[in-house]
């Protein structure tokens, strides 16, 4: 009877630490998802919200966008070997992480 | 049938769409007792954050705007009605869809008063209503009282700022038609900082274009409190030597004291008082006069002191505060892209701390700035500041940002593309 008791106790303090382990992970990767989408959101001010650019914008669309094609872009215009009128002075105060995580977001996007 | 006709007439001249339009707006009567977050002003830094609390929380957060206007005109591009090439409609955009899209609640009023300790605000024609979180982004007022007789002259129209875009904006334009060939426009610029740092450079630039083709007898007098040009220097003074030379005159170290409509004459701390046919007087500005009653205009009693990270008032526990009343951090301009990157910063932020999460560390944010020096061709200045942990600051990076090279019609096209893709980034 004793013993059970503290089998119970046991199970049910293992069973708590875990749920909040599991939320304290939940929370965590839900705060990451949100700092992405932050990010991200600096470059919707020219190329649209979400990624979408208004109907004729000669400022492209980057939602949906291969993330290999958006990094390598965004390094060419870092470099100079793609000329900008603009993105080469941006990128340039961009973080690589910044710069994939901006790729990573808009690429799991629909066009 | 005639009924029919009617109805058609009606909706020809959009009398059925005005009443749908009301309708959007929620009544008094219906205004909750307390919502989520408040925004108050629905500028480029108050409806980006409305918006982007409602996205970046799956619009879970409820969110209710304060806003005067029935809908919004841009200031910047509105130097091109001035200069002839658009019209304030082509710079509007109702405020429609961010109730029918992004589930916002419109109350088209002022808030009065803010109590910080009940987070509570009131509205001059509605009741009180509670908050867990406020922002603030209620832009500039003009500090008319700091020049000697300029109140009553804008009182009575006869010297505009016309930098808040509206009926100022269209008055302005008038006032240069009426002048004559021969005459003198002069355009004075507050010392920084101010709203707009290459606005009066650019609305110069507008001017000049219009004189060039209409009046080429006439003059734009630029009178800068500042020693040069604050913004965009060598690329103004390289176009106007090219472009306007003999139209346009630059004097710095001009500080306005007051202003004379009888003599039609301004007059300055040390120069000499100069007279115009056309003065456009731009006074010193401060953050909009909401901020300052509530004791959030902690620099001087002018500008927002701000926790640069969350955008939360150094002064007041959950009120977040955007755009040009902030008091800005270094290299950051009081410009329309930088209000509505704030905004993201702070939404963010204020998502964070509803829903449990963490705020993010290292935020960034990013400002563009195009100025057009005639109906086709542009300049353009960008940034980035990255969020400094240490300094608990935004520094822009070393190496990046930077200038247009020269005027150009390629950027005049993605600045009409920019302007597009931010209005609709905050409010459609």
């Amino acid at each position: 009877m004793h013993s059970r008791f503290h089998t119970v106790t046991l199970a049910g303090l293992l069973y708590g630490l875990l749920s909040f382990a599991a939320f304290a992970q939940d929370k965590t990767s839900e705060s990451k998802a949100l700092h992405a989408r932050t990010d991200a959101a600096m470059c919707a001010n020219c190329h649209g919200s979400e990624g979408r650019a208004v109907k004729d914008s000669a400022v492209p669309s980057i939602a949906g966008l291969p993330r290999d094609y958006m990094v390598q872009q965004m390094h060419a215009f870092k470099d100079g070997s793609r000329p900008a009128t603009i993105m080469h002075q941006i990128t340039k105060g961009l973080t690589e992480a910044q710069i994939t995580s901006i790729a990573d977001y808009f690429a799991a996007l629909s066009r | 049938m005639k009924r029919r006709q009617l109805l058609q007439a009606g909706l020809a001249i959009g009398g059925a769409q005005a009443l749908a339009m009301q309708s959007l707006w929620a009544a008094a009567a219906s205004l909750p007792a307390k919502t989520q977050v408040i925004v108050i002003g629905g500028g480029y830094g108050g409806a980006t954050a409305a918006k982007y609390i409602r996205m970046l929380s799956d619009y879970k957060i409820s969110v209710l705007l304060v806003e005067p206007n029935n809908s919004f005109i841009s200031c910047p591009m509105s130097n091109l009605v001035i200069g002839g090439s658009k019209t304030l409609a082509d710079l509007s955009t109702p405020y429609d869809t961010l109730m029918t899209r992004h589930g916002i609640t419109l109350v088209r009023d002022r808030v009065i008063d803010i109590d910080v300790q009940k987070k509570s605000l009131r509205l001059l024609n509605g009741p009180n209503i509670g908050y867990d979180k406020l922002v603030v982004s209620p832009g500039v007022d003009m500090m008319f009282d700091t020049i000697e007789g300029l109140r009553e002259a804008n009182v009575e129209g006869q010297i505009l700022q016309a930098w808040k875009a509206g009926p100022e904006t269209l008055a302005l334009r008038k006032q240069l038609e009426a002048m004559p060939d021969g005459g003198v426009y002069a355009l004075t610029v507050p010392e920084a900082p101010y709203r707009c740092p290459p606005g009066p450079y650019e609305r110069a630039s507008q001017v000049a274009h219009y004189f060039k083709q209409a009046k080429p007898k006439s003059k734009v007098l630029i009178l800068d409190a500042n020693p040069d040009i604050t913004s965009k220097a060598g690329l103004f003074k390289k176009f106007w030597n090219d472009n306007y030379k003999g139209i346009i005159e630059y004097r710095p170290n001009h500080k306005v004291t007051s202003v004379d409509t009888e003599n039609s004459s301004i007059h300055f701390d040390i120069q000499d008082s100069v007279k115009a046919d056309v003065m456009n007087v731009l006074p010193a500005m401060r953050a909009g006069a909401i901020a300052v009653q509530t004791g959030l205009a902690t620099a001087n009693n002018r500008w927002c002191g701000i926790n640069y990270k969350t955008f939360e008032s150094i002064a007041a526990k959950d009120i977040h505060i955007l755009g040009d009343a902030i008091l800005a951090a270094p290299a950051m301009p009081k410009s329309a892209h930088m209000a509505n990157s704030h905004a993201k910063v702070a939404a963010s932020a204020i998502v964070a701390q509803l829903s449990g999460l963490n705020i993010n560390d290292t935020p960034f944010l990013t400002n563009t700035c195009y100025s057009y020096v005639n109906d086709k061709l542009v300049v353009h200045v960008a940034s980035v500041h990255q969020y400094n942990a240490e300094e608990k600051t935004y520094k822009t990076v070393a190496g990046s940002g930077g200038l247009s090279s020269e005027a150009n019609s390629l950027e005049a096209t993605y600045a009409w593309n920019w302007a597009q893709n931010i209005w609709a980034d905050s409010l459609l």
